[in-house]
């Protein structure tokens, strides 16, 4: 069976230097799609990537990044949405390159679907009221 | 049928007001005619909710002992310099006024995290802000520094006061250039690739009052969550701007200076905000009764968002070229879709004001009326209209 998840890794300066994504497709026969990546001196890496294959490949594929001490969340827990600062003006919604904002045509509140997100980031800047949020 | 203001505000002593939001009036007179609606309806609420740079707040921090003269010296809250050119110890705070460290545009496009709108905001949710001041000495103010922290709680007066406020009509911004550029309409993405509005459209006060008929100066509104007043018209105020058929300005129109209690104000109607690239600022939530007063006064202020227009305008070129070129028409109606046409191109559409803010406002304002806790105030004196002969000027150079 197959399956698709979009995940953020974190990685410790350790690890930095590996192949990691490489492994992942030459040893694990996963298929990914890089959405984001940083790596800045003196701070772990940042790699936010859709990964896709058969489920045990992915659970194995999985299992080697937390053994060599990848941390790995799902992807809509790192950019979200702070309610309070929200005033559904709409700012968002075309500046986000993947539609992940969308305007309720009833109440005209701005609904965030994270599962759209890519984590780029372009919404967090844009936002007038400053209520997107980086969760690192 | 006509009423007066008095009529009214006997009704509404009584808790007898009949009071509806200017959304909800669009489909009462659609469903029971303009002349059962007239006889039905006493006040129609308007609100909006958006950033607005001309705004500010006055404060007197008290004297301290030994006296300071804080005026020819500088003074600061949160690091945010304010404007001390009075007696002693009045200054004035605005909106978009920021550290004098802050970076600016030095790197492009800047952030503009915190200014003047924050520190109101910070005020307003209660909290101390830091108070630095400095003065040159005299011998009735001799202090030269004073590092305090003040709130409202322990000042004499903060007053909001803005100059230029709930603009009757907006440009819709694009950019026609092959590069993303920065405005106070927002982030302007290149060839076209949005288009950005900022107007609360049929429930904005002005668009509902098109010739202030009966917002005046002295009118009793909702500022920023506690009562406010119109001061004066703002700045710009142009009655003379393009208007269609119904009355309604096709281009900015009329303007609000307006004054109130900052202390009885909420951050949740003062809101500071970060223009990337542009600046920071103030949004401001603003509500507006409006009395019916006669059938002709309720028809303006059923007015939808399909016979409301705005002009498109090119932010990186026309506007900061000061060229009058628009790019065409389109109706609120049509922005509110999620996209328009400009140059035979299907542009996304996106707002800056906030429609459920505005929303909120206008149904607070409604129950505070319904509820017997505001009466509607007689204008002292009228805004000026069409026949004021007022133009927009520009500044041409002279030498």
């Amino acid at each position: 069976m197959a399956v698709s998840k979009r995940i953020v890794l974190h990685f410790p300066r350790s690890c930095v230097d590996q192949p990691i994504v490489y492994r992942l497709v030459k040893d694990y026969g996963l298929m990914l799609n890089i959405l984001k990546a940083s790596v800045s001196p003196n701070e772990e890496g940042l790699l936010v990537l859709e990964l896709s294959g058969d489920r045990e490949n992915y659970e194995k594929g999985v299992r080697y990044l937390a053994d060599i001490g990848v941390s790995i969340q799902p992807l809509s827990r790192d950019v979200y949405r702070n309610d309070a600062r929200c005033t559904h003006c709409g700012a968002c919604v075309t500046v986000c390159p993947s539609g992940a904002f969308v305007v309720d045509p009833a109440t005209r509140k701005v609904k965030f679907l994270d599962k759209k997100c890519m984590v780029c980031g372009m919404c967090i800047r844009a936002c007038p009221a400053r209520a997107m949020e980086m969760r690192i | 049928m006509t009423r007066t203001i008095a009529e009214i505000n006997e009704k509404i002593s009584k808790g007898q007001a009949f009071v509806a939001t200017a959304e909800e009036v669009i489909g009462i007179v659609e469903k029971r005619g303009i002349e059962k609606a007239t006889r039905e309806v006493d006040v129609v609420t308007t609100a909006t909710f958006g950033p607005m740079c001309s705004s500010g707040a006055y404060f007197n921090v008290g004297h301290s002992k030994p006296r300071i003269k804080l005026g020819g010296g500088n003074s600061y809250l949160n690091d945010v310099p304010v404007y001390t050119g009075f007696a002693a110890v009045d200054f004035f705070l605005g909106a978009t006024a920021m550290p004098d460290n802050d970076p600016r545009n030095r790197i492009y496009p800047g952030e503009f995290l915190y200014g003047g709108g924050h520190v109101i905001e910070e005020l307003v949710a209660g909290k101390n802000v830091k108070f630095v001041g400095t003065g040159y000495g005299t011998d009735c103010y001799p202090r030269k520094k004073i590092e305090t922290t003040i709130s409202l709680k322990n000042i004499n007066e903060a007053v909001l006061f803005n100059m230029r406020n709930a603009y009757q009509n907006y440009n819709v911004g694009v950019n026609l250039s092959d590069k993303t550029i920065y405005t106070y309409m927002g982030v302007l993405k290149p060839n076209l690739g949005n288009a950005n509005y900022c107007s609360a459209g049929q429930l904005s006060p002005l668009l509902n009052d098109p010739y202030y008929k009966t917002i005046g100066v002295g009118t009793r509104i909702f500022l920023g969550g506690g009562l406010g007043y119109v001061a004066w018209h703002g700045t710009q105020h142009s009655p003379g701007a393009l208007r269609t058929e119904n009355g309604v300005p096709k281009r900015g129109g009329g303007t609000l200076a307006v004054i109130g209690d900052l202390k009885q104000m909420k951050p949740e109607w003062l809101r500071g905000m970060s223009f990337l690239g542009y600046g920071c600022t103030l949004a401001v939530g603003i509500g507006v009764p409006i009395p019916i007063l006669s059938e002709d006064n309720l028809r303006y202020a059923a007015v939808k968002d399909e016979d409301i227009f705005a002009p498109i305008v090119d932010y990186s070129d026309a506007y900061p070229q000061r060229k009058p070129d628009i790019l065409g028409e389109v109706s609120y109606g049509q922005l509110k879709s999620g996209k328009i046409e400009v140059k035979g191109k299907e542009v996304p559409t996106a707002s800056l004001s906030s429609y459920p803010k505005a929303v909120e406002i206008a149904q607070l304002l409604k129950d505070w009326i319904q509820k017997g806790q505001f009466l509607l105030t007689e204008p002292v004196a009228p805004l000026p209209g069409v026949e004021a002969g007022m133009t927009f000027k520009s500044l041409d150079e002279r030498s």
